[in-house]
């Protein structure tokens, strides 16, 4: 470990420099930086005065629409073709939902809802699972030992197994069999500034993605003014991810 | 007691059949644990709706049993009963041998087994899962040193305090196990604090169940036959034991029917679930309760081999109820969303379907064939056999 | 001077072991081929082939537990150098940059069930299930 601290500090200096060099971390271009907090400078941990959250407006969300979801798969890798329906990997889905008493109809995203109390780190035997400090929940795939209790654990069925191994991964999203993985809220992006790539393609702009944490910024204001719903709110998780006009 | 070891050497080949079939159970489900390992679990019929399944069923009812078959040795140690002290290291070579079959399986169907060291020394402790490994291998640390406090005539001192220990340690135990599901707030079947007290006299029926089987067994084996004495006591008391379950399966869903969001699962479960109301009522209610209960104790249904046939199907009552339990529990539709109907391509709002698989079914038979193996090389290699002081079982009997 | 027993401990093996080979055991000798010569290691060669694993293990908690982006240290950063220019790739045969060693040594990594070992990699970004 502290033969790693000379290089870290070194690197701190040219952090700025090393992260524009490589292809990877190069942001591309003509993508929407998010306005409200800027990429991270390299080097800096994710703080936790920052909660990453965000806001659906369902009424927005049209039924036949899967523009987010296909957004999700491209730009997580989540390419395979698995032959079970029942065995492939959901980061992110489409619910239609119908009143039972009223017959309303609508339709909404419903993903991992990074609670605040997430009962999938309760819950994990490793620490793999686990909740950033800027309120992002993760998988830690390093030490994840793929015994599945978060995923018996969460109420959102949020998470996928991954059930084969895989190779089309995207290099800036690494995921593979044998481990449970969910919606990482686009943290390769988020991280540099740019929007989850399901609140960019969403074509009616239903979704909000933004920092909670912030009193000013615009996910808070609207949730501090207008009727906002947290999915199992019985639960008292303290999802990130709210919803209007369910 | 050496004679009966003797007569019991007398027959090698057998013993090395029995062996033999052992082993090739064992290594069939260690191979298929690692052909699932090698494809992934899509060779299973798990899948990200039925996290869990047969794999899970045949390891739990082995870590529960493996808790339960204990209590014949802490009848002996800690409540006193002589007929259940000769018992006493039988009962703790069968709770290591199970514990160890079931988390074989356990550990063998993670996704990646590979990961094991992971497992043994990364903690987090507000995991009930991480809680368990630690009771597992203190369960395992105990049972040993009781084993050899029983066996060791010097330290036999010692017998009463470490039964308390053990005893204590296996509550606390299966305990835990039933909180690894108590505790999961997500799903109808589960968040009930009904859950541990079911677990534990769940284990006790199940454990004893396995403990007159294995002893059965092993009279058989040196053409011995058990002192009816003791035998009705036993089946006294898997009654009490199997009645007990009930009571407390009963329990439960009536308190989940006196919710009304659980109605709708209770109804899946008992009425309209299709194999798991069959599996419920035909499996667990009908030959896992009710006739063991019969033969026990109706006397008009007495035959050789009854209280045999009894505690066959508990044992089998047992996989049956844990099927319904975890996999109907499982199947059956989270709401996300009450009051609305809710239809996706991940199955909101459907029932899952679930076909295990023959790898995921083998890994499971080969939990029971590590349990059966390291039961046979135990009762070779050391006096496990219960052997009665007929005299003051006579005494007792009055 | 703990510090630096098992390097030296690993060095010795590795040297001696590399020896063997020479000697011609039959085992093919690690055959590390610097394909992209312009920009420089992130550590001299001597320390990356003592710590790279620390150095990556070390990396891949900051990164991924606490958020650190952008360091010296990172595993696609090692790709984007070290593939090969005939598969693209850091690994797939006994030549490939990250396998050669590890062939050699008897290490095998479970890092490529996951991380994508082809430099300059998209995925297909085909839409799933369809
Ligand atoms: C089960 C999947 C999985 C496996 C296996 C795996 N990783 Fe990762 N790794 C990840 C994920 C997910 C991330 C987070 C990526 C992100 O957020 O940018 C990551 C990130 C990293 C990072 C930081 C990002 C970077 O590119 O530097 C490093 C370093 C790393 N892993 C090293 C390793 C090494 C070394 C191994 C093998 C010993 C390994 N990983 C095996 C899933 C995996
Ligand atoms: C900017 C390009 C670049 C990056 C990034 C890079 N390397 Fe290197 N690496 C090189 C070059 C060039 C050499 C040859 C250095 C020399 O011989 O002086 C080298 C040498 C090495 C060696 C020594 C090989 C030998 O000769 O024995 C190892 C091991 C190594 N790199 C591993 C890594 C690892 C692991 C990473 C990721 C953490 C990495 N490299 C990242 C360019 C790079
Ligand atoms: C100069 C030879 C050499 C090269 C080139 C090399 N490695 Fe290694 N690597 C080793 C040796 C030797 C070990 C085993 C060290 C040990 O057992 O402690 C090792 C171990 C590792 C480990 C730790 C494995 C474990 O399970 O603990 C990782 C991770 C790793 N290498 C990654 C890489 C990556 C990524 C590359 C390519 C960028 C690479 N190595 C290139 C020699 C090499």
């Amino acid at each position: 470990m502290s033969d790693n601290d000379n290089g870290r500090r070194g690197f701190l200096a040219t952090g700025a420099t090393m992260a524009a060099g490589l292809g990877f971390v190069a942001i591309a271009p003509g993508i929407r930086l998010i306005e409200i907090a800027q990429a991270r400078p390299a080097g800096e941990a994710a703080s936790s005065a920052v909660r990453w959250g965000m806001l659906i407006d369902t009424t927005k969300c049209a039924s036949g629409c899967d523009a987010c979801v296909s957004a999700c798969a491209s730009e997580n890798g989540i390419v395979e073709q698995v032959e079970d329906p029942a065995q492939r990997s959901h980061w992110i889905r489409k619910i239609d939902l119908k009143d039972k008493q009223s017959g309303r109809e609508h339709s909404l995203p419903m993903m991992c809802q990074h609670c605040a109390e997430p009962p999938c780190v309760d819950v994990c035997p490793t620490g793999a699972s686990m909740k950033r400090a800027d309120g992002i929940v993760l998988v830690d795939r390093h030490i994840c030992i793929g015994c599945r209790y978060c995923m018996m654990a969460c109420p959102y069925k949020a998470r996928s197994f991954v059930h084969e191994p895989l190779t089309e991964q995207n290099p800036e999203v690494p995921r593979g069999v044998g481990c449970v993985e969910a919606c990482t809220l686009c943290v390769h992006r988020v991280d540099r500034g740019q929007l989850p790539a399901c609140v960019e393609a969403c074509p009616e702009g239903a979704l909000l993605f933004g920092d909670l944490g912030d009193p000013n910024s615009e996910i808070s204001r609207r949730i501090a003014q207008e009727a906002t719903t947290q999915v199992r709110a019985d639960l008292q998780l303290n999802p990130g991810v709210r919803y209007q006009g369910i | 007691m050496t004679t009966t070891f003797l007569s019991y050497r007398a027959s090698t080949p057998r013993f090395w059949l029995i062996a033999a079939i052992g082993a090739l159970v064992s290594a069939v489900g260690f191979g298929a644990a690692l052909y699932m390992e090698h494809h992934g679990h899509v060779v299973t019929g798990m899948n990200n709706q039925v996290v869990w399944g047969i794999p899970h069923v045949f390891a739990i009812f082995l870590i529960i049993a493996a808790s339960g078959v204990l209590n014949v040795a802490s009848i002996g140690s800690v409540f006193g009963k002589a007929a259940y002290k000769k018992r006493a290291p039988l009962s703790g070579l069968l709770s290591i041998a199970m514990l160890a079959g079931g988390l074989f399986v356990l550990m063998l169907d993670l996704g990646r087994a590979d990961r094991v060291m992971i497992a043994a020394t990364y903690y987090n402790f507000t995991s009930v899962f991480a809680w368990n490994v630690f009771l597992y291998s203190g369960m395992f640390g105990i049972v040993a040193v009781y084993l050899w406090v029983l066996m060791e005539k010097r330290m036999y001192a010692f017998v009463k305090p470490v039964g308390i220990a053990a005893f204590v340690w296996r509550l606390i135990l299966t305990t835990g196990t039933g909180s690894i599901f108590g505790f999961l707030v997500a799903r109808q079947a589960y968040q009930s604090a009904v859950l541990a007290p079911m677990f534990i006299i769940m284990s006790f029926a199940w454990g004893l169940a396995v403990f007159m089987v294995v002893q059965r067994t092993m009279y058989d084996w040196n053409a011995m036959t058990l002192h009816p004495a003791v035998r009705r006591r036993m089946k006294h008391l898997l009654g009490v034991f199997v009645a007990a379950v009930f009571y407390f399966v009963l329990v439960y869903h009536l308190t989940n029917l006196y919710f009304a969001k659980e109605t709708g699962f209770e109804r899946f479960i008992l009425v309209d679930g299709g194999i798991f109301p069959l599996l419920f009522w035909g499996g667990w209610f009908l030959l896992g309760t009710v006739l063991p209960l019969a033969l026990i104790y109706l006397p008009a249904l007495a035959f050789r081999g009854s209280v045999l046939t009894a505690s066959l199907l508990v044992i089998f009552g047992a996989f049956c109820q844990l099927y319904v339990f975890i996999i109907g529990g499982e199947a059956y539709p989270m709401d996300i969303f009450p009051g609305m109907q809710a239809s996706s391509s991940f199955f909101d709002g459907q029932v899952a379907t679930y076909a295990p698989s023959l790898p995921e079914f083998l890994l499971g038979i080969g939990g029971l064939g590590v349990a059966f193996m390291i039961t046979l090389i135990g009762i070779r290699v050391l006096k496990f056999l219960p052997e009665d002081d007929l005299t003051q079982l006579e005494a007792a009997a009055d | 001077m703990k510090r630096w027993a098992i390097p030296l401990v690993i060095l010795t093996a590795w040297f001696a072991a590399a020896g063997t080979a020479c000697a011609g055991d039959g085992l093919p000798k690690p055959n590390i081929v610097i394909e992209n010569k312009d920009g420089q290691c992130v550590a001299p060669p001597e320390e990356m082939r003592r710590n790279h694993m620390e150095m990556l293990k070390h990396q891949r908690d900051l990164t991924l537990r606490e958020g650190i982006r952008g360091s010296k240290v990172s595993l696609n950063g090692c790709i984007e150098c070290h593939a090969g220019k005939k598969t693209g790739s850091v690994i797939g045969s006994d030549d490939s940059f990250c396998q050669t060693c590890h062939a050699y040594a008897a290490v095998k990594l479970d890092c490529w069930d996951c991380h994508q070992p082809k430099a300059g990699y998209k995925a297909t970004g085909a839409k799933p299930h369809e």
